[in-house]
């Protein structure tokens, strides 16, 4: 019968790291905005093909003048 | 093939999606409604940032109306930038703004792509529900100004408050919820899976001695349920009886202390299982349902005052030299320099010549009026028209409109909450309950003390108000949502209760019940030739002023086509001049036009004047229209209702307004902030409960002072007086069936009382025959939450059905 005092302790255990990491999630503030992540993850990151934009836009500018 | 015919007629503008006139301009093959929208799609081209318009389409905000380029100097004012920024240093500043007008997932996209168009900025980070942005950058590339002007620039303008701090609390009370939810779900999961054993009976199953073990757990499961997540009922319990008042939460205090004492003794002197199972099922389903009813809309503000609208800094003039100063350090005598379009802060006196200031803060009226020098100007009127000096008269927070903001109204607490339903009820409740209780107790006493005291504990147990606390968080979360999706959007669940017993409704006129996009133009003179239309359509097309936009709408309808024009000039606030072949032509201001000031009669009217080299050949004259479906509204809310009707202007639309209302309503007319306030009041005295719908800040005295006050907004992102609500005004016409949904809401709340009550009276019967034993009390208290969260939740659905509003 000691084994079933084993279990509960380790399952208490282990739902309370969940319990611990679902605190966590929200003191750092996971649940403040619910909408953006759900879209951010679909944003493509686009390999950029010039060097970087400000550079090209500095090129640009200097050649008007 | 005819659905693709049909979209080919409708072009819409690739930025902002509104349907572009025929005259529109074609950028990089694609269509735009007017230069504003052409730039911004410019400048993200040119920042490689074109994706924006692939998530969504049509993603971007109007640019019609521009953003004045000096709007943001005062940003650089070191008081101002050091108040805003979040945190600063040499290498990075960290700053966060309000953009109301973030609305989709591609302005999520543009925004945290804002370092691809200036280096100086390091990262950006959106929050949607709150609409705001957060910006790190580094202050010696970009500053504060800069960086709001590049906002501007791709039309999400942010919006600068310094009293934006509430917003921190109601975050760390939204944390404080979840967490606390989370914690008695862990306990409730536990305790009832440590109880199992119980519910099946322990013999058979396991060991006797197991039993100890599993019942000391359970109380060690249930001090964070006491002490962490329950202990916000004890508080204000308490403190509802230090102000001799019984809340709702005084009896649930009670039950949950008399579960745990009985358990504990259970437990730990007869050895039994307790109750503590339904104990932390109590709590947890307690915490569900504030959550469910606490879930308000964020990004809206409800408690804004004229500080919101007016700037937060000024250009002072001292000594010859332009100077920018916050407007709290004004002082009398000082010289102003007001651009176009700024607003004006306190009262003070033209300097210059010439000038039309919008009073539209102070009387709600859109038409700019001319003032000549000397003349005394309020605070809250906008300049229209190039630069002006003026010199203040009095203080910001002692001038006319912002004296409102001194009334006795705006310091005392608006709301009672022992008017609440649930509160008024609970008195009676707890009441009951203690003489059941007491009842049971002196009933077994002289039969058997220990049965005594099992009877007079299981009547608070059972009793406890779990179903009964439900039933109204839920009806009112679900109803607030279903207004929500009308557009109709409450500061909190309880504005319902005062929602229902609405007696009296009074209307703002201008803005709330009139519409200032669409008014209905009249042509007063000689009957004009098509090429002559065409002048004017092609005059007024390229305006951005209200006036003259209504004029070309209506010249539109007509099938006017444009005409080529030469010399095109727009003068702000007085008016536009043009040539075509040889003739020159003036539309706007009656001193613009016909070189003569218009006499006072006619200044209430919006009248645009139109001459043709030098001399008038008639006038558009431009009436507010009414807002589509008024006259149905009005007609099913004057059923059981009384109306009025409050007007900042003269009476000029009086007979109008009589064709719309019915007779025994009242109207008055030349109402100041101040006036519409102590009118509410006096009908108050009067036992009316006042619904104020309002729009400007010129009722915001009036909606504060009303019981509900709703404010009318044309869009939703644009920025209200502090209110109950506030209302889309597109949704205006489904007033009626809101106050409808109100009135539902108290016979569904009743009934799911009747049901709790009924769950009750069955466990009181046991409890008082001492017979209730915990795995009972187990069954029927999640039971009786369940059916009424479910009968609520259906019934409040099944109405807003009925009524359409789903």
């Amino acid at each position: 019968m000691g084994v079933i005092i084993l279990l509960i302790i380790a399952s208490i255990v282990v739902a309370g790291s969940f319990l611990a990491a679902f605190i966590w999630a929200v003191k750092s503030g996971q649940y403040d905005d619910t909408y953006s992540p759900s879209v951010r993850v679909l944003f493509e990151d686009k390999k950029k093909k010039k060097p970087t934009v400000n550079q090209t836009q500095k090129e640009r500018k200097g050649n008007d003048q | 093939m005819i659905e693709h015919k049909q979209e080919q007629k409708i072009i819409k503008c690739y930025h902002c999606g509104e349907v572009c006139a025929e005259e529109h301009l074609i950028f990089a093959k694609k269509n735009f409604c007017c230069n504003g929208c052409k730039t911004v799609f410019e400048i993200l081209q040119e920042n490689d940032l074109c994706q924006y318009y692939d998530l969504e389409s049509f993603p971007g905000v109007n640019q019609k109306e521009n953003v004045n380029t000096d709007k943001f100097a005062f940003l650089n004012n070191e008081e101002i930038s050091q108040k805003l920024l979040d945190f600063a240093s040499q290498q990075m500043n960290k700053v966060t703004f309000q953009v109301p007008k973030i609305h989709c997932s591609s302005c999520i996209w543009l925004l945290e792509n804002l370092h691809q168009m200036h280096q100086g900025i390091t990262y950006a980070r959106v929050n949607f529900n709150k609409k705001t942005l957060a910006i790190d950058y580094i202050p010696t590339e970009i500053n504060l100004s800069q960086l709001a002007q590049l906002m501007a620039n791709i039309g999400y303008e942010p919006y600068i408050s310094l009293e934006d701090s509430n917003q921190d609390k109601v975050k760390s009370e939204n944390r404080q919820l979840y967490i606390k939810i989370g914690v008695a779900g862990f306990c409730f999961g536990n305790i009832m899976l440590l109880s199992f054993p119980d519910y099946l009976g322990i013999e058979f199953l396991i060991d006797q001695q197991l039993q100890p073990f599993f019942s000391w757990l359970n109380i060690l499961l249930a001090l964070p349920i006491l002490f962490y997540a329950g202990i916000g009922y004890f508080i204000s319990a308490f403190k509802g009886l230090k102000q001799k008042f019984i809340n709702i939460d005084v009896p649930i205090a009670l039950g949950i202390l008399v579960l745990f004492i009985r358990s504990l003794y259970d437990i730990m002197v007869l050895t039994q299982s307790g109750y503590l199972d339904s104990l932390a099922g109590l709590v947890f389903f307690l915490l569900i349902g504030k959550w469910f009813q606490s879930k308000t809309y964020q990004s809206l503000a409800f408690d804004r005052d004229y500080k919101s609208y007016f700037p937060l800094a000024v250009t002072k003039l001292i000594s010859g030299k332009k100077e920018i100063v916050p407007v709290y350090k004004i002082k009398e005598g000082d010289i102003l320099f007001i651009r176009n379009l700024e607003l004006i802060p306190c009262d003070s006196r033209m300097l210059t010549d010439h000038g039309m200031i919008d009073y539209s803060f102070v009387t709600g009226e859109s038409r700019p009026v001319p003032v000549e020098k000397g003349n005394f100007i309020y605070a809250g009127g906008r300049h229209q028209g190039s630069g002006m000096l003026v010199v203040v008269e009095k203080k910001v927070d002692q001038s006319y409109l912002t004296r409102l903001w001194n009334h006795e109204t705006f310091r005392k607490e608006k709301k009672l909450l022992s008017q609440l339903l649930i509160n008024r009820i609970s008195k009676y409740f707890t009441a009951i309950i203690l003489a059941i209780a007491i009842g049971a107790f002196l009933f077994w006493w002289p039969l058997d003390v220990k049965t005594a005291w099992n009877a007079f504990t299981a009547v608070l147990i059972v009793a406890c108000p779990c179903a009964l606390s439900l039933s109204v968080p839920f009806t009112y979360g679900n109803i607030t949502r279903i207004f929500g999706r009308n557009k109709f959007y409450l500061k909190n669940a309880e504005i319902i209760e005062f929602l229902l017993k609405i007696n009296h409704i009074v209307f703002d006129k201008t803005g709330t019940i009139t519409t200032a996009s669409q008014g209905e133009v009249n042509w007063n003179g000689n009957k004009l030739d098509s090429s002559t239309q065409g002048v004017i359509r092609s005059m007024t097309s390229n305006s951005t002023h209200p006036l003259s936009q209504q004029v070309f709408q209506s010249l539109k309808k007509q099938g006017t086509p444009e005409l080529p024009l030469e010399d095109f000039k727009e003068l702000a606030g007085k008016g536009i001049e043009a040539r075509y072949h040889h003739d020159i032509f003036r539309i706007g201001s009656a001193s613009f036009v016909n070189g003569a000031s218009a006499s006072s009669s006619l200044l209430n009217q919006s009248i645009v004047y139109f001459s043709k080299n030098d001399e008038l050949i008639g006038h558009f004259t431009i009436h507010n229209r009414y807002r589509h479906g008024l006259q149905q509204l009005v007609l099913k809310l004057s059923i059981d209702k009384q109306l009025s009707v409050l007007s900042g202007d003269g009476n000029q639309e009086i007979d109008r307004l009589k064709q719309i209302f019915p007779k025994d309503s009242k109207m008055i007319f030349g109402q100041q902030p101040s006036d519409k306030l102590e009118y509410i009041k006096k009908l108050q005295d009067r036992s009316a409960q006042v619904l104020m719908v309002g729009d400007g800040l010129n009722d915001a005295g009036a909606l504060r002072q009303s019981n509900v006050g709703i404010a009318v907004v044309d869009d939703i992102s644009s920025f209200s007086p502090a209110s109950d609500a506030i209302l889309e005004a597109n949704s205006l016409t489904k007033l009626y069936d809101f106050l409808a949904m109100a009135k539902n809401a108290r016979a569904i709340i009743l009934i799911s009382f009747t049901i709790s009550f009924l769950y009750n009276l069955t466990g009181l019967s046991f409890a008082v025959a001492g017979l209730l034993t915990p795995i009972l009390a187990a069954i029927l208290m999640p039971l009786s939450s369940v059916s009424v969260v479910a009968f609520a939740t259906l019934a409040v659905n099944i109405s807003a059905k009925n009524k359409n509003l789903l």
